[in-house]
């Protein structure tokens, strides 16, 4: 019989350690989709589920079963994803000529013919992520869980640990942000 | 070029990206094997569970010896009043010798 995770939980702090092993399995996939919105390359989204579990198997003692233990594990993933943007935080400033080809053709048909553009397509896909890249950790973050997962305010504020007020500047300041980082790549050839 | 428009289509193209949910052959495995690596022993916690472990047999010989203490043969109900005695008045004596010395004291004078 599949036990719960309330048990498997009380299992761990009793001292068996063995248990946590089914809640890594259950909740590896949700971690590493989160992961992967912050991190590119593959071995850097295992190393950020990695400690993303390691934190969760520390701070275990801490976890109260108020609320479901997925959303207390997100919190830690989102916290975690968070401190690798810090800690690997990059300004590149990417300019029109850093585009690649496709890139290019796909801003060149929204020119042309901004409605009729897929923003389903590959390019589209990699020029967010480049813009992403550029951008501030907290500015990735805030747009990331606010625009692209369309997730509340209060929710977010959760998430992160900071104040409702503090997300709502943070997502203004992102906006102008990622506009500005637009407005670099697009100045060199149609500003 | 409307920046508003190509944000928007972007945020667009991010939300239309599916996140692959893949996760490595065999990772749990690999979590717990570096949990066991990383377990380090709680010198404090050690202690504190040893001392509460203590605790039971500790009182458990608090018990026994204070059932010893009243039950045991010296305190035994036909000496019990004499002892009791015996020591009220050597409390009276000893708490009162100064008294009893000062008027012998005068007497001589």
């Amino acid at each position: 019989m599949e036990r719960s995770d309330a048990e498997l939980i009380a299992a761990v702090l009793k001292g068996d350690a063995e248990s946590f092993e089914p809640l890594v399995q259950k909740y590896s996939p949700r971690v590493f989709a989160t992961a992967r919105r912050y991190a590119r390359r593959e071995s850097e989204v295992e190393d950020i589920v990695q400690e993303v579990w390691c934190k969760a198997y520390q701070k275990l003692k801490g976890y109260r079963g108020e609320a479901p233990f997925e959303h207390w594990l997100m919190r830690l993933a989102v916290r975690t994803c968070y401190d690798f943007l810090r800690a690997h935080q990059r300004r590149r400033e990417a300019a029109f000529t850093d585009l690649s080809q496709p890139e290019k053709d796909w801003l060149e048909h929204f020119v042309t013919d901004a409605e009729g553009t897929n923003e389903e397509a590959l390019a589209a896909r990699q020029l967010i992520d480049r813009i992403l890249s550029d951008l501030s950790p907290a500015a990735r973050l805030v747009i990331t869980l606010l625009e692209i997962e369309d997730r509340p305010v209060k929710e977010i504020a959760k998430l992160t640990g900071w104040s409702s007020t503090l997300v709502k500047v943070r997502a203004f300041r992102a906006r102008a942000e990622m506009r500005k980082v637009l407005a670099r790549i697009a100045k060199e050839k149609y500003l | 070029m409307n920046l508003d428009d190509l944000q928007r289509k972007l945020i667009k193209a991010a939300r239309a990206n599916p996140l692959s949910e893949q996760v490595p052959l065999a990772f749990e495995k690999r979590i717990m094997a570096v949990l066991k690596g990383r377990q380090v022993i709680d010198e404090w916690a050690f202690w504190a569970r040893a001392l509460w472990r203590a605790a039971a047999p500790c009182l458990v010989i608090m018990i026994l010896l204070a059932a010893w203490s009243f039950l045991s043969p010296t305190a035994s109900t036909a000496n019990a009043g004499s002892v009791s005695l015996d020591v009220a008045q050597d409390f009276e004596n000893t708490v009162l010798a100064a008294a009893d010395q000062e008027p012998a004291a005068e007497s001589f004078r």
